[in-house]
């Protein structure tokens, strides 16, 4: 009978160094898992603003004045455009 | 063992000592319990609440703002968080040196700085709102107590004032005010979510308290725009403002195929990314919201009525004498021809033509036909504000108005409804419903307007407009047929027609062949000159159009006129691509 009680009384203290144990690994879990939950919202409005960005500098009126005053460059007038028609290969 | 009986472990105390001893322990022990009693008993609420004040927090879940892009995916609105820097009067230590720092950093004159931050306000003010990141980790590197910075969202548009009048804005809480954004506020705006949560001692979160209610993030908007089409219509029609100096104008760009609106434009502009001088006039959308009349852009919409009840050809005469009486009325045309087939009419812009064929029907048959085209209606596109315009009801026109509606005086459409309605003729009778949203081209169902036959037969007139002898030769575009219809109308001002302002408009479709692509212009009082529909409108047009196939790929339909029309610098090179 005394053994019995004896052999209880150490499980009962495995169980609870394991409920211990795995309280602290949900914790320690739970931080990690907010730590990475805040770097993919960190990330996701990098994004936002790396594509901000982009818009602001592939802008139409942006792209427009550089290419007529940096590179000099002019539309085609229609004499010099060539229409190619694709005809299906046989 | 009986320590009495032992000699040498005999104590001789005096019983008073004991009971001293014990009295102290006990009333030590009964101090304790009472206090731990009053704290846990009694006052357990208020201090649990103490706690749980330290280690939880409540989060509000921000909810971003949905994009707005064009069709190609490009950004057109976003909703980006920014710092904005903020002072505590009550806590500010800031030095000269550091005040100085901060003038330098925030590219401020030192005097306006100093008097922003002798300010006594209870509470905070903002210094900048909002400051760039760099701004933003320099001012962080100070470490000024009191100063502190702030997140926020705050919207960007990067397309600026190209795309304004569709885009619209927001204001200050987020809540879209024009265009767009206002239309579907409740689509872009998510909605907030909320967290409840414990912290340690280190601020790190440990555990959830309740479930989360999840932040709604605001949808995405994909429009029907394309913003390179976009940026042609803007930039043509601001150099033809200029070059005529211009009250107005508006350009609006349809599919017409699928009714999308690919481009609308209109000058006077704003910037929405600037929310100071904010003025009503800019910001109006007029090719929607303002009407007009619409004057010879209406002739089409008679030559289809008298089609379709087979009352003329396209190739009967009609006697178009230089002035035709109607009750009071002297209708006179300019450049008078003593006959003309219908389809000249429609061509040279007759009014007494037009005023002849009208005539022919009844008021009904002839208010039927505008009805059904889509005047007096709203046209559905779902933008805020838009305009039905004005078509009185058959039954209360006199005989002068019968006539007038004949060449576009008497009723009012705005832009976007008028090029809506050319959508019958280009679309072979069939009206598409409007949408500044991109769709699927199997979700729509078109509304039958005209016959075919009739829809071709009034667009190969309005193909002549374009050709010689027509009021539209400066709308031709180099290696495309394209159709349409001048318009030249005198304003309304203060209940009379006034002899020298004008609206100029332009409407009109290419390939003609098989028009994809529908253009209205309309410029309002050009002073430069000249002020007749064609000459002013019509390159506008032409120019769009002509950037738009280039941008659209779409082949050309009449190679040859791209060599006859141009001088010829490479003949060999553009007749061997010309044998399409």
């Amino acid at each position: 009978m005394s053994r019995l009680n004896v052999v209880l009384a150490l499980l009962l203290m495995v169980c609870a160094l394991a409920l211990i144990q795995s309280q602290h690994r949900s914790r320690t879990y739970f931080v990690e898992l907010e730590r990475l939950k805040k770097q993919a919202h960190g990330l996701d409005e990098q994004w936002g603003q790396l594509q901000l960005e982009q818009s602001t500098w592939a802008n139409p009126a942006r792209v427009d004045t550089l290419a007529r005053t940096r590179l000099g460059l002019i539309a085609p007038p229609n004499d010099r455009v060539r229409i190619e028609t694709l005809t299906a290969a046989p | 063992m009986n320590y009495h009986s032992k000699k040498l472990l005999k104590l001789n105390l005096a019983t008073w000592r004991m009971a001293t001893m014990g009295g102290l322990l006990l009333a030590g022990l009964t101090v304790v319990a009472g206090r731990a009693f009053y704290l846990q008993g009694l006052n357990t609420d208020y201090l649990q609440g103490k706690g749980d004040a330290v280690a939880n927090r409540n989060l509000i879940l921000p909810a971003q703002r949905g994009q707005v892009t064009d069709r190609h995916g490009q950004l057109l609105a976003i909703s980006t968080p920014v710092e904005s820097l903020w002072a505590r009067p009550g806590e500010l230590k800031l030095t000269a040196a550091q005040q100085a720092q901060l003038a330098r950093v925030l590219g401020m004159p030192g005097s306006e700085l100093a008097k922003k931050m002798a300010r006594k306000t209870r509470g905070e003010f903002s210094v900048r709102r909002p400051v760039t990141p760099e701004q933003a980790v320099r001012i962080a590197a100070m470490g000024v107590p009191g100063l502190h910075l702030r997140r926020e969202f705050r919207r960007y548009y990067p397309a600026g004032e190209v795309a304004a009048h569709v885009v619209g804005f927001t204001n200050v809480d987020d809540l879209g005010q024009e265009g767009v954004e206002r239309a579907y506020q409740d689509w872009l705006a998510g909605r907030e979510g909320q967290r409840q949560i414990q912290r340690d001692r280190r601020g790190n979160t440990i555990r959830d308290l309740a479930p989360i209610k999840t932040a709604q993030l605001g949808g995405n908007l994909a429009l029907a725009l394309d913003l390179n089409i976009q940026y042609l219509a803007h930039r043509e029609l601001a150099a033809a403002i200029a070059k005529h100096k211009a009250k107005g104008g508006s350009v609006v760009v349809l599919d017409a195929k699928t009714g999308e609106i690919l481009a609308l434009a209109n000058q006077p502009i704003f910037n929405p990314n600037n929310r100071r001088n904010y003025k009503p006039g800019p910001m109006r959308n007029r090719a929607v919201i303002d009407t007009f009349e619409p004057g010879s852009t209406i002739k089409p919409f008679v030559a289809a009525a008298v089609l379709e009840r087979g009352l003329y050809h396209p190739t009967s005469v009609i006697d178009t004498p230089e002035t035709w009486r109607v009750g009071a009325k002297l209708v006179r045309d300019t450049h008078p021809h003593p006959q003309l087939t219908v389809s000249e009419i429609i061509q040279k812009s007759s009014n007494v033509g037009a005023v002849k064929l009208a005539m022919s029907l009844t008021p009904q048959q002839y208010w039927e036909v505008l009805h059904r085209s889509g005047f007096g209606e709203l046209p559905g596109s779902g933008f805020p504000g838009e305009t039905a315009g004005r078509l009185r009801d058959a039954s209360t026109w006199k005989p002068v108005e019968h006539a007038t509606m004949a060449y576009g005086y008497g009723l009012s459409v705005s832009l976007l409804q008028l090029t809506r309605a050319y959508m019958a003729f280009a679309n072979d009778g069939e009206v598409m419903p409007l949408s500044f949203l991109k769709r699927e081209p199997q979700e729509i169902a078109g509304e039958r307007v005209f016959s075919p036959s009739v829809a071709r037969e009034v667009r190969a007139m309005m193909e002549s407009v374009t050709q010689e002898g027509g009021t539209g030769m400066r709308t031709r575009v180099p290696g495309y047929r394209v159709a349409g219809k001048t318009g030249t109308a005198h304003k309304l001002i203060d209940g009379r027609y006034s002899p020298d302002r004008y609206l100029s408009s332009f409407v009109g479709m290419a390939p003609a062949s098989n028009p994809r692509l529908i253009i209205g212009v309309v410029i309002d009082e050009p002073s430069g000159g000249v002020y007749y529909g064609g000459s002013v409108a019509g390159p506008v047009f032409a120019q769009v159009m002509a950037a738009s196939l280039r941008q659209l790929a779409l082949p050309p339909d009449a190679p040859e006129t791209a060599t006859r029309m141009t001088q010829n610098m490479l003949p060999a090179v553009a007749r061997a691509g010309g044998g399409v």
